[in-house]
């Protein structure tokens, strides 16, 4: 193909995609679409698959049954979650294995959300209620995005997400009616969420190159900082309402803005966590690997399985 | 080995009876029991269906974007074959 008819494909696309025309697996991309969606959707997968470890840690601890059928029904969703996105990258022409590979050799990136500890129970409804509700706050912003087995997954993950909130902020809650040493406990939790939650809307506006592209291609519907203070002006009021403080103290509603001012965020800590030297980075990604070095022989066993069923299938025919 | 082995299957959940079974996904299974096994524990945790199909992927023929204007383009200008076609008087309310 020339460089006047890749042009014309190329102009034809983008007139697609604004006109809201969702993209579809077997049509024509520009290289850069494919290459910055598989990125994309597999490190969204990524991270909600290594999402699990962190609170994977309180399933056997939680402290009633009720809590811990919520958080297993949540962590399962997650593993769905990542199915869903997988199965969407895979549409773009890389294969499961690649995507695995990608992640457990540290070449793709996952949110570096879950790089920080679980230390208490009330860390698992600060989760809940800030992490998904950060996620949630960028992955509705996506349900439009152009590429459509992407927003159809966007679709059914926001379907699922919100209980995961929901359940989050009850414990939150719950703990914040309970004694003194509850109360602080969630108290600490925030405190420890609270900024790392605010990173995963990632860098500032002016420190991110590939917006512009990303709007372009409806990646991205609104701007990183956008999302921010929406998450902010959406998450003061409910901390507020349980007796909650945000650990902020150049917090404060801004009449003439209709929103809240808030404090720098430590940068030099994300560009640290996202560089790999997070509290659980490492722990994380063995994590991750001993999990898939330990399943091997299942999924050899399950072929294996597979093979023979079919020989005698087809042997049980030709009699 | 490599998770590639398993093949990649399509799934397609019937929400509730009346209703045609409609594509709702993919997943990696080793068999159609897997698959099947997969789909109702991914596809099926809020009540989603009351049946599940799986198909291997690799079975399905697809028409390509390119045919796209040849096999649809035609029907484009074919009015006579919507009732809107047809201007009936007015007194003949509803047919
Ligand atoms: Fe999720
Ligand atoms: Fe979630």
């Amino acid at each position: 193909m020339n460089e006047a008819q890749t042009t014309s494909l190329e102009e034809v696309f983008n007139r697609r995609i604004d006109a809201e025309e969702k993209i579809e697996p077997k049509d024509w991309m520009p290289e850069k679409y494919r290459k910055t969606h598989i990125r994309q959707i597999s490190q969204h997968a990524h991270s909600e698959i290594v999402g699990m470890l962190p609170e994977g840690n309180w399933i056997s601890r939680a402290p009633t049954l009720r809590r811990k059928v919520a958080l297993l029904a949540k962590v399962q969703d997650e593993a769905g979650h990542g199915l869903y996105l997988y199965s969407a990258a895979e549409t773009l022409g890389i294969s499961r294995d690649e995507l695995l590979d990608q992640l457990h050799d540290g070449t793709a990136k996952y949110s570096s959300i879950f790089n920080y500890p679980t230390l208490t129970w009330a860390d698992i409804g600060a989760i809940g209620w800030l992490v998904d509700g950060a996620a949630i706050m960028n992955q509705v912003a996506l349900i439009n995005t152009s590429y459509g087995p992407y927003s159809r997954a966007m679709v059914r993950i926001c379907k699922e997400e919100s209980f995961h909130q929901r359940q989050g902020y009850e414990i939150l809650m719950t703990l914040m009616k309970g004694t003194d040493e509850q109360r602080a406990m969630a108290q600490d939790a925030l405190d420890r969420w609270w900024w790392p939650s605010l990173m995963m809307f990632g860098p500032r506006d002016d420190e991110s190159p590939n917006t512009a592209q990303s709007m372009r291609w409806k990646l991205k519907r609104k701007s990183n900082d956008e999302l921010r203070q929406a998450f902010v002006d959406q998450t003061v009021p409910q901390a507020e309402l349980i007796g909650l403080r945000i650990p902020d103290p150049a917090l404060c509603w801004n009449e003439e803005r209709g929103h809240y001012d808030f404090g720098e965020i430590d940068w030099d800590e994300f560009r640290q966590v996202v560089q790999g030297n997070g509290p659980c980075n490492r722990e994380r990604l063995e994590a991750r690997r001993a999990a898939h070095r330990n399943g091997t022989w299942v999924r050899e066993a399950a072929l294996a399985h597979a093979a023979k069923q079919a020989d005698r299938d087809s042997l049980r025919k030709a009699i | 080995m490599i998770m590639n082995d398993w093949p990649l299957w399509e799934v397609f959940i019937r929400s509730r009876s009346g209703l045609e079974h409609r594509h709702c996904g993919s997943l990696h299974a080793a068999d159609a029991k897997m698959a099947l096994e997969n789909a109702r524990d991914v596809y099926t945790r809020r009540n989603e269906g009351v049946s599940i199909w799986v198909v291997p992927s690799a079975q399905i023929t697809a028409s390509q974007p390119e045919e796209q204007a040849e096999l649809f383009d035609p029907a484009a200008d074919k009015a006579y074959r919507h009732p809107t076609f047809y201007v009936l008087p007015e007194e003949v309310r509803h047919m």
